[in-house]
């Protein structure tokens, strides 16, 4: 006598590794459409704008005329906003990171302060453009300068910076801390010369990321009310400028076709500074990987 | 004269610079860490007390219920938020359609078929997918996708809802697909091995356990996407136009909540004025969608995990 009728099991069993092979085919190609889509975009980016790069079109200040038009002012009124960004949301960021790893006790006001971070991540971009239009704009009357925007931008990655930099910092083994305490070290010893040298490549990792993140936001900056049409490069802070996607963003709603020339070329340019800190933030990442 | 280590110890114990460093330092830092919460006070305040200003001035039943935003009118400006929000929707939904069933299934691929060097090269470019600042998805949404929308459907206005939504959703698939595949890694590797045993093919084995498994996850993935295509300003700005409209049209000009707080920061809304108050108000509407989606995001998380 059979238990196993083999046909049966074999006809129902190849119906099943149809269904299967059909819903391989599909969910792979659900992720190739997602691919295709960064691969068409970048194409047409590519393809429009590389016909006006060129050296002018870096050293040019913004024009009325298309073919004069240069992104001088915004290249450099990024780089100035950065140099704001950066120190500003790295300090903030870093230290915030220390208090709730390390001296932080776990409680009621530290779970706060953690849901909070989160919850201030997915507000969005241009809610903290109206924050900086009040706080920094109007109530500090920073005005629309780079230190008023440099803050406004600064707040809104900092919660990115802290969860990263928390995440570096508890990457750190205990066996160093144990030592470093064994040694007679006190707390803050510990922490400026034991725990922040090992978690520095995850938190620039981390920190780079998000720089490259405010880089690229646009929306706060129109609502703090950061001009397009700028004809001189800043001298100092208390500056008013113009930056990369902002320019982009004059380019990209002009009604003339050639302006979407000029657009493309910029949004090449931002893109390149893009790629530039992404792979400072890889190689950092490679480099220093020590698995302890 | 050599010191003995005892004098070492007890020279440095006594240093009081030392110890007011270490008494100091906590303070400061604690400090440091309250600004992200002073952050969101500053929020919460600055949009209180500016939208309260505005409701001096336009009745709060006239926002809440108004089906007419002309703000802009010399006479007789209306302030009804519902045209904002239906626009608002529009784009999200039409995000929704286009990145949950990409991002869910770029997931299941990810987690349960795709080999480690599949993994290795697609997991980095969907991280470049999700790092493309949105006023470039912008540019690629005005003059690349609606065109070639425009071919298919002549219809179709140069500024519409269906082209920025589109290009909305490709933004957040990355997003969905890497929250939802970190819920399925999670899923334990005995219970996906003991279907397999059993003679489940991979399909069934994502569609019966890891999807239901990892179901709070993908969840609240979608619920974030949501949240992020809410609060989308500049592919909105960019291509889907300024007109405030209150019905079902998905071919025309439309605005969202977003493109409104643009337009009129763009422009010279003179300090003190109903418009520039208003945009308080409708960041406030803004700003308290967002946050039910976060905090329902959250909640579902934690609500509906399994614990293994």
């Amino acid at each position: 006598m059979r238990y196993i009728e083999q046909e049966k099991v074999i006809r129902r069993m190849n119906g099943r590794m149809v269904i299967n092979r059909i819903f391989q085919g599909f969910f792979m190609f659900a992720t190739a459409l997602a691919l295709l889509a960064l691969v068409i975009l970048l194409y047409r980016i590519v393809s429009q704008g590389a016909g006006h790069l060129s050296l002018e079109f870096l050293t040019n200040f913004a024009s009325r005329f298309p073919e004069k038009a240069g992104i001088k002012a915004a290249l450099v009124g990024s780089i100035w906003l950065m140099a704001v960004v950066a120190p500003t949301s790295i300090l903030l960021g870093v230290g915030s990171a220390i208090y709730l790893e390390e001296y932080a006790k776990k409680g009621r006001i530290t779970s706060f302060i953690q849901m909070n971070i989160s919850n201030l991540a997915g507000v969005p971009s241009v809610v903290f453009g109206l924050l900086g239009l009040t706080i920094f704009v109007r109530a500090l009357a920073l005005g629309n300068s780079i230190l008023a925007a440099g803050f406004t931008m600064s707040l809104l990655i900092l919660p990115v910076i802290i969860v990263s930099a928390q995440e570096a910092i508890r990457s750190v083994p205990r066996e160093l801390r144990d030592a470093s305490y064994g040694m007679g070290a006190t707390k803050w010893q510990t922490i400026v010369r034991i725990i922040l040298p090992a978690a520095i490549p995850g938190i620039l990792t981390g920190s780079i990321l998000a720089l490259s993140r405010a880089i690229g936001e646009t929306a706060p900056l129109i609502v703090v009310g950061i001009p397009v049409i700028i004809q001189f490069l800043p001298e100092g802070v208390m500056d008013t400028f113009t930056a990369l996607p902002m320019q982009i963003y004059d380019w990209s709603s002009r009604p003339q076709a050639e302006f979407q020339t000029v657009a493309a070329a910029g949004i090449i340019v931002l893109m390149v500074v893009l790629l530039f800190m992404n792979s400072i933030a890889v190689y950092i990442r490679n480099k220093f990987d020590k698995s302890y | 004269m050599r010191t003995s280590v005892q004098e070492l110890i007890a020279k440095s114990k006594d240093k009081k610079s030392k110890k007011i460093i270490e008494k100091l330092i906590p303070i400061l830092l604690f400090l440091v860490a309250s600004v992200s919460v002073l952050t969101t006070i500053g929020i919460v305040l600055t949009l209180i007390i500016e939208t309260v200003t505005f409701f001096t001035r336009v009745p709060l039943a006239d926002f809440v219920l108004g089906t007419t935003w002309l703000p802009f009118a010399n006479s007789g400006a209306q302030f009804g938020i519902w045209p904002l929000i239906v626009g608002t929707l529009k784009i999200t939904g039409i995000a929704i359609v286009v990145a949950v069933p990409i991002g869910i299934s770029a997931a299941i691929y990810l987690s349960e078929y795709a080999s480690d060097n599949v993994r290795r090269i697609v997991k980095p470019v969907l991280e470049v997918l999700a790092g493309v600042p949105t006023i470039v998805y912008g540019f690629f949404a005005l003059t690349f996708v609606t065109p070639v929308l425009q071919s298919f459907f002549p219809e179709i206005k140069i500024f519409n809802a269906i082209s920025p939504g589109i290009v909305v959703g490709i933004m957040i698939i990355p997003m969905i697909a890497s929250l939802s595949e970190d819920a399925m890694s999670s899923v334990p590797k005995s219970i996906r091995d003991g279907a397999l045993a059993m003679g489940s093919t991979k399909f069934e084995v994502a569609w019966k356990i890891t999807v239901p498994a990892a179901l709070s996850g993908i969840i609240a993935s979608v619920v974030l996407g949501l949240s992020r295509a809410i609060g989308e300003t500049m592919i909105v700005s960019l291509a889907a136009g300024s007109t405030p409209k209150f019905d079902g049209d998905f071919t025309g000009s439309i605005q969202t909540m977003t493109a409104y707080i643009v337009q009129v920061s763009k422009g010279d809304a003179g300090y003190g004025t109903t418009i520039y108050y208003s945009i308080y108000a409708v960041g406030f509407t803004l700003f308290l969608f967002t946050m039910a989606m976060n905090i329902l995001a959250g909640y579902m998380s934690k609500r509906f995990r399994e614990e293994y």
